[in-house]
């Protein structure tokens, strides 16, 4: 019961920002669900299968920021065919009936047609900010018409999309009248811009706080950009090549040295590395710093340059960085938080990178680290077990070992200790990805150390059912299982189907479950979408065994039923 | 038959469901690799064992070393072929499986199967630890993957160009810190078939009937270009005339003697273009060298009056709301 009038529970309510304190209050009572649901102004969407767009809408009618989320993260990675879906198109229609406020669109692994741009662009007279996360299936041309029609755009953000680039002027799209640009992302285009459309944009936008060009925009347009706009506090270098004593190298230093407020640097697309000093005054104040996409950048400009970087909170590089880079790196910037370590050639071998000893240097010299990625090609229990003492603050840990099921490479045995270290030691872990040589322990550990797992990714490991059991039994909050060529079947993904409810998803490809299991689970849960996906033979239904091995299996919870948009390879049972 | 990338070798021993014992060798041995049709992938047939050469395709090669042993991981960055996948279906009885599976030539995306230390010790050997080329697998964006194979290949060919001007001693010394390096250029060879040693193309210049040829890959970047160009019409007076008579063979630039190349900031009565490999006539700078040198066809040293609507490129302070320079006849960038 509450005495207080409704005006005041929606003032408290908006100092709640984070969506389970949201949904918590909405549980309380019908009061407080009525309060909350037309106050809230930012949802987030993790499968856009899991509601239709017209619920959201009923349920909260006054949205202005909404994030949604499509294809299951493995897509990254191929193993999802193109045409799975994850389409945009329909949440744009729906909210352009019902969102007049939009401001805020984000979306990731979703497919976005420059027809849904163009009816974003719009449809909604308030919007300013689009950032699109390994989205596809749009090209130039949608981008120009949200550079044309959206008046107040503050926010365009494309990171690591497919996008066709028709060589259009899009850039030339936004009108003289829009100055209220405040981050600028393209450096995932790969085709040419014209680069004084891009200049005079710069010049006009005053507030412009982040700039990430694309590959096209060349070291001469660079000094000018910047000398336009010193306020920058991040900056995407497209192309760095030039001599080092030309006359645009010098008119860069001065303009680099003008730039006071930089605290972030990407790109370096394609480099000349004897340019790099260039940069080393805004180096003492970068707090994050990524050189993956910067394959020119090796030996000792690179050393060079992170020697320069002592505030270094975030820093992604490519691993021929190789150990002894990984000491400078952990003897200087003791304030790193987050690494990553991609690897430059995959698949290939053999070449200088990244080992256990890198590892552990990095453990011992930064003791904030909390997020980590890392390639290498071997690994040690011992190693792990150091690192997880040194850095108990792991909420990010992923480890990826090149070849999927070595094993530690001096006492070959699997690294189930080295793992069940870090779950052990980390107690605030949210997300793991495991690898290397894996037997049913290391499920055991995880299922009993990793309370606050939320995410795990497993390829090539386990031995039997019981490794997925140890996870699904023990793990409280987890929300996202992806798995992949382990050997675990429908045992496991029947004995506590209740499970999946809890859950945003499960993946599960080249592993033992049957389409009898599938079927099996489809019946028991009805709440869920049990989608087998067959891209090879498209006449499932009729011609195959329950006996047969799934393919590929994805199993979310849903308050829709199955989706209608599935295309012909997706079963949904 | 080494068509297996060595995941095969342990076969069933992961422990599929039917509890086989875990790390022995199982009924799939590698001579089981059967060839497949693989999902969504190109299938190029190669002869695997024979071929020993890199194959162009998609950027999946990133410059390791070339290994010509006929070792399960050898080939890197190649497109994954038909050969490349057994048919395991399931560990524990692929040859059963996928004749029971009724998928008749239908691959699954490969299963890893589980591998014994053994198996695990002796790829080792053999390989440097390459991973198998299984699809979706290290786990790494496809974009990523992509963009960074083809930097690769851009910056190899800047990087030849460095080197052999000794522009950067940088640069090689970093050359020889990393095997990288090396395996760049080595997998630059192969890609291309040749390492670029020179690249001429025509030069001609307004009113100037003969034309001559210049060597690209003889510059690093547009200045010295523009300089070497400059010397090459250079008539020295010290006046720019202004007469325009096509026939004169006297032509007056006024040439710099700093590093700054007239050409180039169109300061001069003419302009550099170029003539792309579509067919128009673009102006040269604005694209990042490496870049201009893949589109280039030849050059044209152009009286700036005869470039139509030709803002002078480097203006400083001028606030010109003209559209973007464009040439006669060339589309808009």
């Amino acid at each position: 019961m509450t005495y207080f009038p409704e005006e005041v529970l929606e003032h408290v309510f908006d100092f709640l920002s984070s969506h389970r304190d949201r949904n918590a209050v909405s549980q309380v009572c019908k009061s407080w669900f009525r309060v909350e649901r037309w106050s809230r102004h930012r949802v987030f969407i993790g499968n856009c299968y899991a509601i239709s767009p017209e619920r959201v809408i009923a349920r909260f009618p006054r949205v202005r920021a909404l994030t949604l989320k499509g294809k299951p993260h493995f897509a990254d990675f191929s193993l999802v065919p193109h045409d799975w879906g994850g389409f945009v198109y329909p949440w744009i229609v729906a909210m352009a009936k019902s969102y007049p406020d939009l401001e805020e669109l984000r979306l990731k692994r979703m497919v976005v047609s420059d027809e849904s741009l163009e009816l974003l662009s719009r449809s909604f007279p308030n919007f300013q900010s689009l950032v699109l996360v390994s989205c596809e299936g749009f090209s130039t041309d949608g981008l120009a018409s949200i550079a044309a029609n959206c008046r107040v755009l503050r926010e365009l953000d494309l990171q690591e999309n497919e996008v066709e680039d028709r060589r259009g002027h899009w850039l030339g799209c936004f009108p003289d009248s829009c100055t209220s640009l405040v981050s600028l992302n393209f450096a995932c285009l790969k085709g040419e811009v014209n680069l004084g459309a891009l200049e005079r944009l710069v010049a006009r936008c005053p507030n412009l706080r982040s700039l990430r060009l694309n590959r096209a925009v060349p070291l001469e347009a660079l000094h000018k950009i910047l000398t336009r706009a010193p306020q920058l506090v991040d900056i995407g270098i497209g192309s760095y090549v030039h001599e080092s004593n030309s006359e645009a190298y010098v008119k860069l230093c001065n303009a680099v040295l003008n730039c006071k407020s930089v605290q972030s640097l990407s790109g370096f697309l394609e480099v000349a590395p004897c340019c790099l000093p260039a940069f080393y005054p805004i180096c003492l104040n970068l707090t994050s710093l990524n050189l993956s996409y910067a394959p020119g950048i090796q030996g000792n400009e690179l050393i060079n340059l992170i020697r320069h970087c002592r505030k270094l909170q975030r820093l992604w590089i490519l691993d021929y960085i190789g150990d002894k880079g990984l000491e400078v790196v952990a003897s200087t910037c003791k304030e790193l938080q987050e690494l990553r370590v991609f690897p430059y050639d995959p698949y290939g071998g053999g070449n200088a990178t990244v080992t256990e000893e890198g590892l552990v240097a990095i453990s011992m010299g930064c003791p904030k680290l909390h997020s980590l990625l890392y390639f290498c090609r071997q690994m040690t229990n011992a190693a792990l077990i150091n690192v997880a003492k040194n850095c108990p603050n792991f909420t990010r840990f992923r480890l990826c070992i090149l070849d999927p099921t070595k094993p530690d490479h001096v006492t070959l045995q699997p690294l189930d200790e080295g793992f069940g270290a870090i779950v052990q030691s980390c107690k605030g872990l949210r997300r793991l990805s495991l690898s290397g040589l894996l037997t049913d322990q290391v499920f055991l550990y995880i299922g009993m150390y990793a309370e606050r797992l939320e995410m795990l990714s497993i390829a090539f490991a386990g031995e039997s059912d019981k490794g997925m059991l140890y996870v699904l039994n023990g793990c409280k909050n987890l929300r996202k299982l992806e798995i992949r060529d382990s050997p675990f079947g429908d045992i496991a993904l029947l004995t506590n189907v209740g499970k999946y409810e809890t859950m945003r998803s499960l993946w599960m490809s080249s592993c033992d479950v049957t389409l009898g299991g599938c079927k099996a689970l489809a019946k028991k849960m009805p709440r869920l979408n049990v989608e087998i996906i067959n891209e090879k033979d498209q006449m499932m239904e009729n011609s195959h065994d329950d006996g047969e091995k799934v393919e590929k299996m994805f199993v979310y919870r849903t308050l829709c039923g199955p989706r209608r948009d599935a295309p012909d390879f997706v079963w949904t049972l | 038959m080494d068509g297996a990338m060595g995941l095969l070798g342990g076969g069933g021993g992961g422990g599929s469901s039917g509890g086989s014992t875990d790390g022995s060798m199982s009924t799939v041995s590698k001579a089981e690799v059967v060839e497949q049709d693989y999902v969504g992938l190109m299938s190029e047939v190669s002869s695997y064992p024979a071929e020993a050469e890199l194959e162009l395709g998609l950027g999946l090669s990133l410059g390791g070393a070339m290994k010509a042993k006929p070792c399960a991981w050898r080939e890197y960055g190649r497109i994954l072929t038909a050969k490349d996948f057994p048919s395991v279906v399931s560990r524990g009885s692929s040859a059963s499986s996928s004749s029971s599976s009724g998928r008749g030539t239908s691959t699954t995306a490969i299963t890893g199967t589980k591998r014994t230390a053994d198996t695990v010790a002796q790829d080792v050997g053999h390989a440097n630890g390459a991973s198998s080329q299984v699809v979706g697998w290290p786990p790494i964006r496809a974009y990523r993957i992509n963009s960074l194979a083809s930097q690769v290949k851009a910056s190899t060919a800047e990087e030849d160009d460095h080197s052999i001007f000794g522009n950067d001693k940088n640069k090689n010394s970093a050359k020889k810190d990393t095997n990288n390096s090396n395996n760049k250029n080595n997998s630059n060879i192969q890609e291309k078939g040749c390492r670029r040693s020179s690249l001429f193309v025509k030069v001609n210049m307004d009113g100037v009937p003969i034309g001559r040829k210049v060597d690209l890959n003889a510059h690093s970047c547009y200045e010295s270009l523009a300089q070497t160009l400059e010397d090459m019409f250079h008539r020295p007076t010290t006046t720019v005339n202004a007469n325009r008579s096509s026939g004169e063979k006297e032509h007056n630039l006024m040439v710099e003697a700093a590093k700054s190349s007239r050409l180039l900031d169109g300061s001069s009565e003419f302009v550099l273009t170029y003539e792309d490999k579509e067919g128009d006539w673009m102006l040269v700078g604005d694209v990042p060298w490496g870049m201009f040198l893949n589109t280039v066809k030849r050059l044209r040293i152009m009286r700036t009056s005869e470039a139509n609507g030709l803002a002078p490129r480097f203006q400083e302070r001028d606030q010109r709301q003209t559209p973007a320079p464009r040439l006669r006849g060339s589309k808009p960038i």
